[in-house]
């Protein structure tokens, strides 16, 4: 393999072994990529990281006061030729590097759909990649595998060779999904998804963690990343099934209360709707969600009555008080029915994909519209787009 | 008394607010305590009190005001390593099951403390006490440009490292990490003082760093002496033009910032809240947008030391002065072009990441341009190794690696596997460590005898240097190696038993740190104690380049008797092959601005109201807050601002010199 022959190249290779350098010695095809870049980077800049130091070594050591056969020019102060050299010799290395970002960042995009499951095989279109909702809480993971009605706490698995497509959010707070091994991170963010694109190419057992400090319990909040052959894959989901257990929306509530060093859990059925109405921070019973709010503004939102459909704040996720000078902390309150009194939970409702700015009911859009494919504006590509 | 009255007297500090049930933090405070009751008695019992409070407190000589930053920073730096040991001792001991000896409530304030203290009131106190001290020498000026704003710049940052102590003995501190992303630092998730803590300590020491900066800047392009042209400036004073210009354009964005997050806690508005449109987001963009230009509003006049150590000890003009120049001004520049490269897994597009990954590649450019203009400084020259020469050996040999794996991290793929690992971690301890560290000690130890009038020791130097440099690699090249492991940030319990042996090499290097840091208190003292062997009566005892050698050391009030005439970019250089002649008549009177204690004031008064608010005693805020607008009106009014230095004192002070320079010769 030609990234072991440049692994062996690095006087760092060498010191090292016998270690787990996982990021060096990933296991999933996406990691394998991001770390023959972490390579090739390196050595380009070897390249003059190198001659600098040693130069830096030679000078300090030849020009010493001591040493009075060098040459002394206390006036040299320029020389256009140097100059250039000095300027375009790094030039060079970050046109080169600026090519191979370029083309990495846009290869390697989290969001992209996988190309290929290894460095010599194509995606087999046959299998459906795996879906698996991730739910970064206080302080565990939750796993929903929409296809096979399961969800398990802190337990992770994947057929090898099969793409899988992470949708990722989280409860409360920031943290960020890691299996070193697999693929590399992204952020979990309460009321938005990011996504993630993998594939684990080898059997085996591998950690995956938060690698955002999220708070107290940061440190216990790991899990096991099982990579498996497809009859293994298929024991361990009928191991969930049979587990029983179901997680609906109230069992739901429970889980994502604060707690630290979780052992694994698994549930045998989950609410289907349940990982959209977490994006939408509307597992409450009688909150809006979010998707909804979005629907009803883009169509010019309530007006001045919106403004008072909010209720008082009674679940409390921990501790949460409002500001000491502010009002008390309330929430949007779902559209009520005759069925449902509290307010309907209505997550089904698609948050509108139009990516024009809002300017309110009765006032003109602007002519001008962004590209539809674009991801230049920040911040719009983890919204919800459920 | 009634609870009520209580709440209002003392908001929500109480006695279960001290944190008597750590006994780490309770042996702190009796050491603290001691320690603070002795000093406080010495200075009572010497009768110190008014000498301190005429000659110190109330001084707008821009030479105090930058010992006493530098005195700030390596306080702050005794209580800033004190967390570090803690981290590495909790690092190295919480393996197999062991909990390690901190409780993450504890130890997760250690490590948010640990970065707040080091960035602010370490490394900016150090390098804002040089440039305050340096720039005017160096540009031929009597002062800075606003003298009392100068000392309130500085008072106001002593308010906000006050505010972090007070945090460690009355409550606690924030445990969010050092730059309280919310929703975590968000009133739901951190109801507690820490959070507020940390918005009154910054945003009281972020007004004394804006207005330094703009103080500066007034300085550098209004006061410059006669002849010194902008391409004639000494490139220390460049870079701290500079850093000065970062600072004025990006500590505003901080405090807004800060100010929204504190809109949120305390009046319960939606700027980054997860719910009602809040975009936590939003805080990340704009907290780098000021964090990334801080990175090199430290960095650059760290550059400018070495700049002028390089030449001065290599007994050479500095190669390539205008690429240097140049290469400065695209750094500043481009800072402001690469905030999102700390959150690249934050999920913007590839196209947005690219952009912000290669602006970071292309900084490496200057960067890199001065490395080399460094070297060929070095090239024939007669290089005498010094304490700022070999601090600045150890620079560029420590800094390329750093510099290079910053570029590594900015190869967004990269960055997915690297981000807030331990690898980052080692990254940026390694440039600031390297950089700004290594930095400030050169141009302590450079400076020194120009601020006291004789050299530091040696031999205590030479200790401090080898123990912080082989420290230093010892402590972070494990943290490269851990990173690579797939090891990350801010863990306080580890499972893998083989990871512990690079905590314990790291905990290693932190002891040798350590060591360093004590061999340079101890070559403070030795150097005071031997001050008449070191002394140097010339006032240039590095035959240096620039102007602020051309005075005695330590300067007089004025600086300079007579302004002094650049014609060349090593003034003083210059002044030294022409056979410049000090002139020894024709003294005339020299106007100068008085010392005040209003800046002392303001900035008590502006801490008071930072603690009243973190606490919720509105009282003392709102009286705190009146205090300030009083006594702000009030100083207006004030008419002695200024007198001057009789003609007979300037003869007497100059007369004085010409004698020592006799005996000297």
């Amino acid at each position: 393999m030609s990234r072991l022959k440049i692994l062996a190249l690095l006087p760092l290779a060498a010191a090292l072994s016998g270690c787990d350098y996982v990021v060096l010695a990933p296991a999933g095809d996406i990691a394998a990529q991001q770390c023959d870049l972490v390579i090739i980077s390196t050595v380009l800049m070897l390249l003059i990281v190198v001659p600098v130091m040693a130069l830096t070594v030679l000078f300090a050591w030849r020009y010493r006061q001591s040493n009075t056969s060098a040459r002394y020019e206390p006036e040299w102060d320029h020389s256009t030729a140097l100059e250039l050299v000095i300027w375009s010799a790094p030039l060079l290395i970050i046109v080169c590097l600026g090519a191979l970002t370029w083309m990495g960042t846009h290869l390697l995009d989290p969001y992209r759909t996988l190309g290929r499951i290894h460095a010599d095989r194509a995606v087999d279109q046959s299998k459906a990649p795996l879906e698996v909702d991730v739910v970064a809480l206080d302080w565990k993971w939750l796993f929903i595998y929409p296809d096979y009605g399961i969800a398990t706490v802190n337990d992770l698995a994947a057929p090898v060779d099969r793409p899988i497509n992470f949708r990722i959010t989280a409860s409360s707070v920031m943290n960020s999904f890691y299996i070193p091994a697999l693929a590399g991170q992204i952020y979990a963010m309460p009321g938005m998804e990011t996504k993630l694109h993998a594939v684990v190419n080898h059997t085996g057992t591998y950690k995956g963690f938060s690698a955002n400090y999220s708070g107290a319990g940061f440190s216990g909040m790991h899990f096991n990343f099982q990579g498996l052959d497809d009859k293994g894959f298929d024991a361990w989901v009928a191991q969930a099934k049979s587990a029983g257990g179901s997680l609906g929306r109230a069992e739901y509530l429970q889980l994502e209360k604060p707690s630290q060093n979780e052992p694994v859990r698994r549930y045998g059925t989950v609410d289907a709707d349940l990982y959209r109405l977490i994006l939408n921070m509307c597992v409450e019973t009688g909150k809006m969600c979010q998707s909804e709010m979005m629907a009803i503004d883009a169509k010019g939102g309530n007006g001045h009555e919106g403004l008072n459909n909010t209720l008082p704040l009674t679940y409390d996720k921990y501790a949460r008080r409002g500001a000491p000078l502010g009002p008390e902390p309330v929430f949007v309150a779902g559209t009520c029915t005759p069925d449902a009194p509290q307010g309907q939970t209505t997550a089904s409702i698609k948050a509108p994909t139009d990516l024009a700015p809002l300017l309110g009911a009765g006032l003109k859009r602007p002519s001008f519209a962004p590209l539809k494919s674009s991801s230049f504006f920040l911040g719009l590509r983890p919204k919800s787009d459920s | 008394m009634s609870p009520d009255l209580l709440k209002l007297i003392f908001g929500r500090l109480g006695f279960d607010s001290l944190p008597l049930h750590e006994p780490i933090v309770v042996g702190t405070f009796a050491v603290v305590a001691l320690g603070g009751a002795a000093l406080l008695g010495g200075l009572t019992y010497f009768r110190l009190w008014g000498y301190l409070w005429r000659e110190w407190f109330t001084t707008v000589d821009h030479k105090r005001i930058g010992i006493m930053y530098m005195i700030l920073g390596i306080v702050m730096l005794l209580r800033g390593f004190a967390d570090a040991l803690m981290m590495r001792g909790q690092q190295m001991l919480a393996f197999g099951g062991s909990e390690g000896y901190l409780n993450a409530h504890h130890y997760d304030q250690v490590f948010t403390a640990h970065g707040v203290i080091m960035i602010f009131f370490v490394a900016m106190p150090l390098v804002t006490g040089l440039m305050n001290y340096v720039v005017p020498l160096q540009i031929g000026a009597r002062d800075v440009s606003f003298p009392f704003l100068n000392n309130f710049s500085f008072w106001m940052t002593v308010g906000g490292a006050v505010l972090v102590m007070a945090s460690l003995f009355i409550g606690e501190f924030a445990r969010t990490g050092w730059l309280a992303y919310p929703p975590l630092s968000n009133i739901g998730y951190s109801p507690d003082v820490g959070v507020d803590y940390y918005i009154w300590a910054l945003q009281v020491a972020g007004v004394g760093t804006t207005l330094s900066g703009i103080n500066l800047i007034c300085t550098i392009v209004k006061l410059r002496c006669p002849g010194m042209t902008m391409m004639k400036m000494p490139v220390f004073t460049w870079t701290s033009l500079c850093t000065n210009v970062l600072i004025v354009a990006s500590f505003p964005v901080l405090t807004v910032v800060l100010a929204l997050l504190s809109l949120d806690r305390y009046v319960g508005t939606n700027f980054f809240t997860n719910d009602f449109g809040g975009s936590p987001m939003m805080y990340v963009n704009l907290i780098w947008i000021w964090g990334h230009p801080e990175v090199y509003i430290l960095v650059l006049p760290a550059f400018g030391i070495f700049s002028e150590v390089t030449s001065t000890f290599s007994g050479k003009r500095l190669f390539g002065y205008t690429s240097m120049v140049y290469a400065t001004v695209v750094i500043t520049i481009l800072s402001y072009l690469v905030w999102l490269h700390h959150f690249f897994t934050m999920g913007s597009g590839a196209s947005v990441n690219s952009f912000f990954g290669i602006t970071t590649m292309i900084i490496s450019i200057p960067t890199g341009a001065k490395m080399f203009n460094w070297l060929f400084t070095m090239y024939r020259g007669r290089i005498r190794y010094e304490l700022p020469m070999m601090w600045t050996i150890a620079f560029m040999l420590t800094f390329v690696i750093g510099g290079m794996t910053g570029v590594l991290l900015a190869v967004p793929p990269a960055d997915f596997v690297l981000h807030n690992s331990l690898f980052l971690i080692a990254h940026f301890h390694n440039v600031i460590i390297g950089g700004v560290v290594f930095g400030a000690f050169a141009g302590i130890n450079y400076w020194f005898p120009k601020a006291f009038g004789f050299k530091l020791d040696p031999f205590w130097g030479k200790m401090s240097f080898w123990f912080w440099v082989t420290g230093f690699y010892l402590a972070f090249m494990p943290l490269y190696v851990l990173g690579l492991m797939g090891v990350t940030r801010r863990l306080r319990v580890f499972d893998d038993p083989s990871l512990q042996i690079w905590f314990v090499i790291a905990a290693i290097g932190a002891l040798f740190i350590f060591i360093g840091i004590l061999s340079m208190l101890m070559q403070f003292a030795v150097s005071l104690l031997k001050r008449e062997q070191l002394k140097d009566v010339t006032g240039d005892p590095w035959n240096a380049r620039t102007l602020e050698w051309a005075t005695s050391s330590p300067p007089p009030d004025y600086n300079f008797a007579f302004t002094p005439v650049v014609h060349d970019n090593d003034a003083w250089w210059d002044m030294k092959r022409r056979g410049y002649q000090r002139p020894l008549t024709g003294f005339k009177p020299i106007h100068m601005p008085s010392s005040t204690g209003t800046g002392i004031i303001l900035a008590g008064l502006a801490t008071a109201m930072g603690f009243g608010l973190i606490w919720y005693m509105w009282w003392l805020a709102a009286v705190s807050f009146i205090g300030i607008l009083a006594v702000g009106i009030g100083h207006t009014f004030n008419y002695h601002r200024d007198f001057d230095i009789p003609a007979e004192d300037v003869i007497r002070t100059e007369d004085a010199r010409t004698k020592l320079l006799a005996g000297a010769k």
